[in-house]
């Protein structure tokens, strides 16, 4: 059991402040009424040897939080770390000046990282007859697995530890689990938890992806990412962000922090099973465990938060994970999806998507998997919120689904405060 | 390049390196670090631009050199003086 009445507060973990950046928004209530509104954050791209493509891209104003030097020193995911920090910080109201910044844990799950610096690198030395003395001094330090939480670590001068979690497209909740264990473990008193996504910005994912068929296409941007549509064609990239501020119950209840929810559960398992192809049989088990650990049955939750990509085999596949668990009796449990708005953030993801939800416990709104015209019978899941938002009433569980390669699975259950 | 040349390349080097940086009164006897927040790295760089722009090599040892914008152009001086500044 991760939380239980019966279990002193000091082991109760609960969300106290929400940072991010989404192709749709650069703050929680953006978000969050641009979900409610239908409003999709994919555009047209254009990237090297790509060409034209779809992506969600984040406009965050980068020198909110960082000087021009930072920007140019550091990279685009912990330019979007060190933003995300910031405005979690901020949103927790937590007196930083005088907070112990030993006491600070940072934890970024991230997809892929080194990358972009990779490519930009190996591209402008074709220049230089690939001569090697002309390979930048500051790729080491931008492409260490530990770079975004190692920026924020040095922009908020946080000396407690920092470190990324590589994930895969499960980092987001991953980063939101590993910040909770963190001040279960009495490692830090303020964990800054989550992921981010700078995936946009190199041209292998796009290509790996369309390579695979896994990549999406559309005449119309904001059409192309539809999750559960009989006539979806696969992924959108998108960059973003989302940090939570994470802190024990009796931390927060001191300072009288506004609780936005609890970290009542979570899971990771492996699949064990395909390097790219899911197993809805493992995702089961990884659902199944987050509610037990929660001590929940299928039926009190309320909202499920899915991971589906776009792509034919993955959405289907997630829906049988979905029907395994919650069958036929679940009669009030809501399913929708985040990337039919903003594609997918990679890293971020499972972040992000929790934070799009996090808002329900408030306003009683289930946001909708938007640009379904036609609903693929494979993903015809009973309480599938389509289109329109729906009006649930009151909220109390949040279940956040988030998946990725090499099987890995995480999920996140957040009940109402 | 002339001297006035190298002295614009160089600035116009550091407000790529230093983009926060008010270059406008620089003094050129006094030391970069001095003036500007210009960390390893920085020189560095200044050392890479001008490997990229003029293929200038600069040996480690000299890297003193560069310390002032008055060191750093005449020690550029006999280097780049059949070399044309790109604009």
């Amino acid at each position: 059991m991760i939380a239980n009445p019966s279990h002193p507060n000091h082991h109760r973990i609960v969300i106290t402040g929400v940072g991010l950046t989404s192709p749709n928004g650069n703050d929680l209530q953006e978000f969050r009424q641009n979900l409610l509104q239908g409003v999709s954050g994919v555009v047209p791209y254009n990237i090297r040897y790509v060409g034209d493509t779809l992506a969600g891209v984040c406009d965050y104003d980068e020198l909110r939080h960082q000087k021009r030097k930072e920007v140019r020193r550091g990279t685009r995911a912990g330019s979007v770390g060190v933003y995300c920090a910031h405005e979690t910080i901020l949103d927790s109201g937590i007196d930083w000046e005088n907070q112990d910044k030993s006491r600070v844990g940072v934890y970024i799950g991230l997809t892929e990282h080194g990358n972009v610096e990779t490519e930009n690198e190996v591209y402008q030395l074709q220049g230089y007859d690939y001569d090697t003395a002309y390979w930048s001094h500051h790729h080491n330090p931008r492409t260490v697995a530990n770079n975004p939480a190692g920026e924020v670590s040095l922009n908020l001068g946080i000396t407690g530890p920092h470190y990324t979690i590589g994930a895969a497209c499960a980092a987001g909740n991953a980063g939101v689990i590993q910040g909770a264990q963190m001040l279960r473990l009495n490692e830090c008193d303020v964990a800054i938890g989550g992921g981010v996504s700078e995936s946009i910005h190199t041209f292998g994912i796009f290509a790996s992806f369309k390579s695979q068929g896994a990549l999406a296409e559309h005449e119309d941007p904001v059409r192309a990412s539809r999750p559960f549509d009989v006539a979806r064609s696969g992924i959108v990239v998108a960059e973003g962000g989302c940090l939570y501020t994470l802190e024990r119950l009796d931390d927060a209840r001191r300072r009288g922090a506004n609780i936005y929810g609890e970290v009542v559960g979570y899971s990771m398992n492996s699949d064990a099973s395909d390097f790219v192809l899911p197993n809805p049989h493992r995702q089961a088990e990884c659902i199944q465990l987050a509610l037990r650990r929660a001590g929940l049955a299928p039926e009190e939750i309320d909202v499920v938060s899915t991971h589906a990509t776009g792509t034919a085999s993955g959405d289907e596949q997630e829906c049988e994970a979905l029907r395994q668990v919650f069958g036929e009796h679940c009669e009030n449990t809501f399913f929708n999806n985040t990337k039919s708005y903003i594609g997918h953030a990679m890293g971020a993801a499972g972040a992000l998507e929790l934070a799009g939800n996090l808002t329900a416990f408030e306003d009683g709104i289930c946001h909708p998997t938007i640009n379904v015209d036609e609903l693929d019978t494979a993903c015809d899941l009973a309480g599938l919120v389509v289109n329109e938002p729906r009006e649930v009433g009151n909220i109390r569980y949040i279940l956040n689904n988030s998946f990725g390669m090499l099987g890995i699975n995480s999920v996140v259950i957040i009940g109402k405060f | 390049m002339t001297l006035a040349e190298i002295r614009e390349e160089i600035i116009d080097i550091l407000h790529d390196i230093a983009p926060d940086e008010d270059l406008s009164e620089l003094k050129d006897d006094v030391t970069f670090r001095d003036q500007l927040e210009l960390d390893s790295m920085d020189f560095l760089d200044i050392v890479m631009e001008l490997r990229k722009r003029h293929r200038v090599q600069i040996p480690e040892e000299d890297y003193g050199e560069l310390a002032s914008m008055q060191r750093t152009v005449t020690y550029l001086e006999p280097l780049l003086k059949d070399v044309a500044r790109v604009s």
